[in-house]
């Protein structure tokens, strides 16, 4: 299939230079090559920049209130599991005021594929923190700075048990495809974190990472089966060592030439390493001034890519399959046949 | 006699809910008229002989039984908890209270029957009894027939031979009481221990011994000929029955969730929709999640949410994706779905959403009975925001208001706001079975074959209602919305006429429904005697004949009013369709001098009518104590002011 024929006949309303505009068009590419047909796909959304993803896609869409789109999209998926379901949320929308359906349908493993738009800001209401926004963040609704501790939503989607979790970059585009086509392929709750630069009220967040020059020495694109090699001249590598005195594991940079150097094993059910790989480079996010500092010659890159891949049976299919396995015993199967099992007398 | 009423009254633990089940069951078995009221306090086991831990379950039974009873003509009370709170009512709490008739849960000329032996000193204690003399300390009079049996003794004689320890031959109690009030009303053993062998299918071990308990205290009552008359019931004669309908029918009893959960069952069926329940548990409409989750022969998905939103929201989900759609809760859920059903209401889906009251507001009373969300259901949103909104009146309609929920909802992609509350939720009734043929058919709103490729969600029919198209059809692929919507094209419009379309078309929408609903019935007509008068102070006519008074109502007070429309000779006209309202409701209470609103809530329904027929003089009659209506109670409001 071709990306047009995902593109729907409405107006991209986003800001001209917003990090979303990539990810459609990303969404769009990723859509024509898994090949499902537009009446197969429903894609929800809440409330946010990113929730107006639907109307972009012409695929069945819903785009509905505040926060509320995961749970809109368990239905519909559980419903009807022969659907692809795609779910369109934000930091604010997936991790605020959503944050206890993002959890819930993370631990069911729900056959979802979540794009979970991080710019670390509230914009379609006018720039203020968010959940992701690192401590001190300066904005109208925390003019002073926030006094609160941000979200790692790796570490969330940890630790509600997921079975998926991928991060990519609105600037890359083909990292974008390659992590939306891997979330599809993948059975249960496929949670993608996309940076998404704002450009008009938190421009830069993720520059420590999308400002070409540096991207390649402050980040990592993790592939299945392949070893952990990052830098503009391929020369790093990720090894993993034990802390001697208190025996917590950590990754630690070396030659890429390194016999250490890790291969990438997303399916592991073990999420030890995939937390490690995950929060790489995540204080950055914590305080605002972090963000600022230089970097060092061992600072860890930020991941990218697919980190986590594993199966799990899906919620959609345990509930499907239960009904279909009681009904297939059952007795009385039709309203009429259940009410002649009543304990009953005439009249 | 005509009917009686009966309570079972004891602590959390002695069984009553199940004994009372079991005689009403009975009774209904042989041809009663029932109507049940379970009273259980919150806690699930509150301490053990306390007041606060005192569980009841009510019955009447006969013929012509519209309510489960105001006072009860038997009682059985299992301890000095038990013996106090329903002898003192709701002043069970005061100290020095003594029996008062008006707040005294059995008549004055009641049975009331008393297991003996729990009332030790240690028993009076933890019931906070001052003195060692219960029946003289509560100021019981003569007339009540006190009938004290040493109910804890004769089990534990009846299973001394059975091998069973202490603690579970005392759990049989309660079958000793059921025995012995068995024989009081001359029921066939046959039949109840055929009955007891269906409550204990599953626990076969218990089926021996709760039997022998059973029988023995039927034969105490039989064999030591207690100083008690039997109670004979008017038999109606079968050629009567008959004569009223024709064919015989099928009956059994029913508690209204279930009555709710198979309305819904019922008519996914007869839809051909796929029944989907998303719900968070909630007291006291759980039991709807409990019957459908184990409803799956039936192939209902019931979802267990994550929250009353996550209830809501999966079910807009699975309408969105072309099922019947549910939710069930209580009134503090309905507050959490809110939001949601605006969207529901925004993006013209079908959803049922059933708010089975209790008392409010925020936790308020869990456990009790209330007619709060009225006003609720009709306004609680953002927005101008109609839905439907109709009300079961007896625990066995709750089937059919479930199954007309679901009819209106797939018919006119609305959502339909069900209430029930905890009277009709918890409480049986007599239920004739229906078959599926005999139920009205449902035409849910699918897009017709000849928009495809240039479907759009803003297309409506010529009523006004829009067309459903879901995913997986090919060629009708849209985007649906929370936001305002072009009434044209579907998409999103902030266009300032538009908006105001939109606005008259979903009320429009709502108000058409009218067309087809059942027109208002007065359910009751007073007969001509003009002799029966009530005051009116309001009127320049002092005097008001009952023949011009109309009791109105809604919801699970019908029984009440109808024996309280009896007993004043008044026309009453009960409400099930609330919005919109029956075409011809302001014709019908126009021929009316005197109009008196009665709600379990400080007005609501009552404001609502004024609200739409400003001309008309409307009075109310209220009560708000987590409890059903006393028919009495309205019958002096009406007579005496």
């Amino acid at each position: 299939m071709e990306a047009s024929q995902f593109k729907s006949d409405q107006y991209v309303r986003f800001c001209p230079g917003c990090g979303d505009h990539a990810i459609c068009m990303a969404l769009q590419k990723a859509m024509a090559q898994i090949g499902i047909p537009t009446h197969q796909v429903a894609v929800i959304s809440g409330i946010g920049c990113s929730s107006r993803m639907p109307h972009y896609l012409n695929t069945y869409g819903f785009n509905t209130i505040h926060g509320r789109g995961g749970a809109i999209a368990t239905g519909v998926k559980t419903s009807h599991p022969e659907l692809t379901v795609w779910q369109m949320s934000g930091d604010g929308d997936c991790l605020a005021i959503g944050g206890n359906h993002f959890i819930h349908e993370i631990r069911r493993n729900v056959d979802l594929n979540v794009c979970l738009f991080n710019n670390r800001i509230y914009g379609l209401t006018k720039g203020q923190y968010s959940p992701t926004s690192p401590k001190g963040f300066v904005s109208k609704s925390s003019p002073f700075g926030t006094v609160e501790r941000p979200f790692v939503p790796a570490e969330l989607v940890l630790g509600a048990r997921g079975t998926f979790f991928a991060r990519t970059l609105d600037v890359d585009v083909p990292t974008t495809v390659d992590c939306l086509v891997a979330a599809q392929q993948h059975k249960g709750a496929s949670i993608v974190e996309c940076l998404v630069n704002c450009v008009i009220f938190n421009n830069g967040t993720h520059s420590w990472i999308a400002d070409r020059e540096q991207r390649e020495e402050h980040s990592i694109i993790l592939r299945h089966g392949e070893k952990m090699i990052f830098g503009k001249n391929k020369d790093k590598g990720l090894a993993v060592e034990i802390d001697p005195q208190t025996f917590v594991p950590r990754l630690i940079v070396v030659p890429a030439d390194d016999e250490r150097v890790l291969v990438h094993d997303a399916h592991q059910q073990d999420p030890t390493l995939h937390r490690l790989l995950a929060l790489m480079g995540q204080e950055r996010n914590l305080e605002v001034p972090s963000a600022q500092v230089p970097s060092t010659k061992d600072e860890l890159p930020i991941a990218l890519g697919v980190i986590r891949d594993v199966e799990a049976e899906t919620y959609n299919d345990a509930v499907n399959n239960q009904i279909a396995e009681v009904r297939g015993k059952a007795k009385a199967k039709t309203f009429d046949e259940l009410t002649a099992t009543l304990e009953q007398w005439t009249m | 006699m005509k009917n009686i009423t009966v309570r079972f009254c004891g602590d959390s633990g002695d069984g009553m809910q199940l004994t009372g089940n079991m005689f009403a069951q009975l009774a209904a078995e042989m041809g009663n008229e029932i109507s049940t009221l379970p009273d259980f306090p919150a806690e699930i086991r509150a301490p053990q002989g306390t007041l606060g831990g005192v569980s009841a379950f009510q019955v009447e039974l006969g013929q012509e039984v519209y309510t489960s009873g105001d006072k009860a003509d038997v009682v059985v009370a299992m301890n000095a908890a038990a013996l106090k709170v329903c002898t003192l009512g709701s002043h069970f709490n005061h100290p020095q209270a003594h029996f008062d008739e008006e707040f005294s849960l059995f008549h004055r000329h009641a049975i009331l029957i008393v297991d003996t032996d729990s009332l030790t000193d240690k028993d009076l204690e933890k019931a906070q009894y001052h003195t060692p003399n219960p029946f003289e300390e509560l100021g019981i009079p003569e007339s009540v027939q006190i009938v004290p049996v040493a109910l804890t003794t004769l089990t534990k004689e009846a299973l001394k031979d059975s091998g069973m320890d202490n603690k579970s031959v005392l759990k049989c109690r309660n079958m000793f009481a059921l025995g012995l009030i068995y024989w009081l009303f001359d029921e066939p053993m046959e039949k109840a221990i055929h009955l007891l062998e269906e409550k204990f299918k599953k626990k076969p071990a218990l089926v021996a011994p709760n039997t022998k308990v059973m029988v023995d205290g039927y034969n105490y009552g039989q064999n030591l000929a207690l100083n008690v008359q039997q109670v004979h019931l008017d038999q109606v004669p079968s050629d009567q029955v008959l004569s009223d309908q024709v064919t015989k029918c099928t009956y059994t009893s029913i508690a209204g969730n279930k009555a709710t959960a198979w309305g819904l069952i019922a008519a996914a069926e007869k839809a051909g929709k796929r029944l989907f329940l998303g719900s968070y548990p909630i007291t006291p409409a759980t039991d709807i999640l409990h019957e459908l989750a184990a409803r799956k022969d039936m192939n209902v998905m019931a979802i267990q949410a994550e929250d009353e939103i996550a209830g809501v929201c999966t079910a807009i989900g699975a309408a969105f994706a072309g099922d019947l759609a549910c939710t069930s809760t209580s009134g503090p859920g309905l507050s959490l779905k809110s939001e949601a059903i605006g969207l529901a209401v925004m993006a013209e889906l079908p959803l049922v959403v059933i708010d089975v009251q209790r008392g409010g507001p925020s936790t308020g009373l869990p456990t009790k009975t209330e007619q709060t969300d009225l006003l609720q259901a009709l306004y609680g949103r953002n927005g101008e925001c109609p839905a439907v909104v109709i009300a079961a009146s007896s625990s066995a309609n709750c089937f059919d208001y479930a199954y007309e929920a679901c009819k209106i909802a797939l018919e006119n992609m609305t959502p339909v706001i069900l209430l029930t509350d905890t009277y009709l939720a918890n409480g049986t009734a007599l239920w004739r079975i229906p078959k599926l043929a005999e139920l009205p058919e449902i035409h849910p709103q699918t897009v017709p074959e000849e928009l495809k490729g240039h479907y759009n969600p803003a297309l409506r029919d010529a009523r006004g209602v829009r067309y459903w198209a879901f995913p997986g059809m090919e060629g009708y692929e849209h985007r649906n919305i929370g936001l305002e919507r072009d009434a044209e094209k579907g998409t999103i419009s902030t266009n300032p006429e538009n908006h105001e379309q939109m606005v008259l078309a979903r009320k429009h929408k709502i108000e058409q429904i009218a067309n087809s609903i059942p027109n208002l019935q007065i359910i009751h007509t007073a007969s001509a005697d003009r002799s029966r008068l009530c005051r009116d102070k309001k009127s320049s006519n002092p005097q008001i004949p009952m023949s011009d008074t109309l009791l109105v109502g809604w919801g699970s007070t019908e029984g009440h009013l109808h024996a309280a429309a009896n007993e004043l000779n008044c026309a009453l006209a009960h409400f099930n369709y609330i919005c919109p309202l029956p075409k011809n409701t302001h014709e019908i209470l126009s021929q009316y001098k005197r109009i008196v609103v009665c709600e379990l809530n400080t007005g609501q329904f009552a404001a609502y009518l004024r609200a739409q027929f400003p001309d008309l003089h409307i009075e109310q009659y209220n009560e708000i104590q987590g409890q059903p209506f006393a028919v009495e109670r309205i019958v002096n409001f009406v007579k005496n002011n």
